[in-house]
């Protein structure tokens, strides 16, 4: 005869509704789980997108994400002719804020040349850029379709394509262009500042810049090797791909980073407290029943096989609906939800030992109760 | 009187004390106690509230350890000079002693079988054989229609019926009994009164009951009379008692 499963049975609505209390309470752990990681994933999703081994940036700066980078447009040119190098590609990075139907979008603008690196690791719809100008690939998170028209600065284009997950570190959706476009928008003065320019006597600023050039190396060139033939040319800087997705996940956003992941620690340790007080509190209900129990010959293993099962019942049936609820919701969050398999499997550890250790506060009560407090008296 | 003469005594309480505190917050709640309870016989402990009886049941149930003197069950002296000498009293317990509680404290979370086939199961008994016994002793009590009622839809007499069942599952030879009676009205308390006669006859076994009932006196054979912790004078009659 189980015990606990009769306990239960008995009992099945009010126990139910604790394990949907404590379902809520693992679910928001673990959105708290998800968003952590969602956070460092999209930090290194435009990072990865170009899938290249080297950055070559301004001298002295850590860009083009963490820091501001600015390089002339044809050393895209001169990398490309380094032993070692199978491609490089020239690449602008761009927030800007564009009016689409009555909302405004912040957009994460890509300017990259459509046959060399730099593009949309992937087209989810529709097709890639094919003219030299006003054509872009956006991401779904944009809202956008295929046939949107868009205006970007004093330009107006149209959705040809959309990508799935291509946010950057603060979760704006990109919009892939082409290069020249993307240099008329972030280095074209309007004409009025152009025109008070001109009248100072200064030339208009040549257009021909970028943020970077990213370069995919040929099978078995060694990336520290190029990195350090860019490194002798003073007025550049080259950064392998980890070396990037390191700055990325420890500088930018890492306070943001350790943030969610002490909350979500805290968050941890009350959840770990509440399932405690949860099994204590149902013992400390069976005070007399256990004293029943103990009285008519029961042994100390079957009160703690009781308790211990009824805590590991809780545990799973709360984590079970904690799994399904972010399951359901995780894509209605405005910023990416990132649930691994392996994340799931530590939490339901986690759930497990914090389940077996609350229960022992438990055991401690139900081992303490005297027989006698059956009899009363 | 129903002890035949050369029975052994099922319980033997020699010179038994039992203090709890000490110095200045010692309570002494029973002092000097000797009695001795036979097979077949039904003895009731009286006494105000705080005479000692309660702790004396529970003494006896192998829950308390006495301070200070010597206790057989069955025959065996499991305790002497305040030490148990048996480090098992669960077993003893389970093998030897049953319980019946004023508020019967079956089990919620069981129906009326499975709280009778639990004390069986506990004692090692497969789980059919366990269910028989109890239907058969539910039965025999006169409550096997109420089989599969949950102990909160049973009347106060089918509960102390399913209670006592309980307590005889694994054929104690005692029975200890705190007020069986009290959330009992008279009819019902009679009824029971008689059902417990009946067991004590039928298997040999020693009823122990605390009760403040005078309506049920006459149905045991000894009353113990206790006064702040000590026997106040010679067992009476049951029948004696309710006369006078």
């Amino acid at each position: 005869m189980n015990l606990a499963y009769r306990d239960i049975r008995h009992n099945r609505g009010r126990f139910l509704l604790t394990c949907v209390g404590l379902g809520l309470l693992l679910g928001v752990v673990m959105a708290m789980i998800g968003i952590y990681r969602g956070l460092v994933v999209d930090a290194l999703t435009i990072a990865r997108a170009p899938a290249v081994d080297l950055w070559v940036v301004e001298a002295n700066t850590r860009g083009p994400f963490a820091e501001a980078s600015r390089i002339p447009g044809d050393i895209r040119e001169a990398v490309a002719r380094i032993s070692g190098v199978a491609a490089a590609g020239s690449i602008t990075y761009q927030t800007v804020e564009a009016q689409h139907r009555s909302a405004k979008l912040r957009l994460y603008v890509i300017g990259y040349e459509p046959t060399r690196p730099g593009g949309p690791p992937e087209i989810a719809q529709g097709r890639g850029i094919a003219r030299s100008h006003y054509e872009a690939v956006a991401d779904r998170t944009a809202g956008l379709e295929i046939g949107d028209r868009i205006e970007l600065g004093r330009s107006t284009f149209t959705v040809v394509g959309l990508t799935q997950h291509q946010v950057n570190s603060g979760g704006d959706p990109a919009v892939y262009i082409t290069l020249p476009d993307a240099q008329k928008l972030q280095f074209d003065l309007a004409p009025a500042a152009l025109r008070i320019q001109q009248a100072r006597g200064a030339g208009a600023a040549s257009r021909d810049s970028v943020n970077a050039v990213v370069a995919r190396l040929q099978p078995n060139a060694s990336a520290e090797a190029v990195a350090d033939t860019i490194w002798r040319w003073k007025h550049l800087s080259a950064i392998t791909q980890e070396g990037q997705e390191a700055i990325l996940s420890r500088s930018l956003v890492d306070r943001a980073r350790r943030q969610i992941g002490l909350f979500t620690s805290l968050l941890l340790i009350v959840s770990a407290v509440i399932i405690a007080l949860i099994i204590y509190t149902m013992t400390m209900e069976k005070i007399k029943q256990i004293a029943t129990l103990k009285l008519i010959g029961s042994s100390d293993r079957t009160i703690i096989g009781m308790i211990v099962q009824q805590a590991l019942a809780l545990g799973l049936i709360g984590f079970a609906i904690g799994v399904a609820l972010i399951l359901g919701i995780k894509d209605y969050f405005p910023r990416r939800v990132v649930l691994e398999p392996d994340n799931v499997a530590i939490l339901g550890l986690i759930v497990f030992a914090v389940c077996l250790l609350s229960s022992g506060l438990g055991v401690r009560a139900a081992l303490k109760v005297d027989p006698a407090t059956a009899i009363g008296g | 009187m129903t002890t035949a003469i050369g029975d052994r005594p099922l319980v033997r309480v020699e010179h038994v004390s039992k203090h709890f505190g000490e110095g200045e917050t010692r309570v002494d709640a029973l002092r000097d106690v000797s009695l001795a309870v036979y097979p077949r016989q039904l003895i009731a402990l009286l006494g105000p509230s705080g005479s000692g009886k309660t702790t004396l049941l529970n003494i006896i149930g192998c829950i308390l350890s006495p301070s200070s003197g010597s206790m057989e069950i069955d025959g065996e002296l499991v305790a002497r000079d305040g030490h148990w000498l048996r480090s098992d009293l669960r077993r003893l317990r389970l093998e030897k002693i049953g319980f019946i509680f004023q508020s019967h404290n079956l089990l919620p979370f069981l129906n009326a079988t499975d709280n009778v086939a639990i004390a069986l199961q506990l004692a090692g008994v497969d789980s059919v054989s366990a269910r028989k016994r109890a239907l058969d002793l539910l039965n025999y009590l006169e409550v096997g229609h109420r089989k599969d009622a949950m102990p909160a839809h049973l009347s106060g007499g089918e509960g102390q019926r399913v209670a006592i069942a309980r307590a005889l599952a694994n054929r104690p030879s005692i029975i200890l009994a705190d007020e069986p009676t009290a959330a009992l009205d008279s009819k019902r308390a009679q009824i029971v009164m008689d059902l417990l006669r009946k067991l004590a006859i039928e298997q040999d076994a020693a009823i122990i009951a605390v009760t403040h009932d005078e309506k049920i006196f006459d149905r045991f054979d000894y009353l113990f009379q206790l006064r702040d912790g000590k026997l106040d004078g010679e067992p009476q009659a049951g029948a004696a008692a309710a006369q006078a």
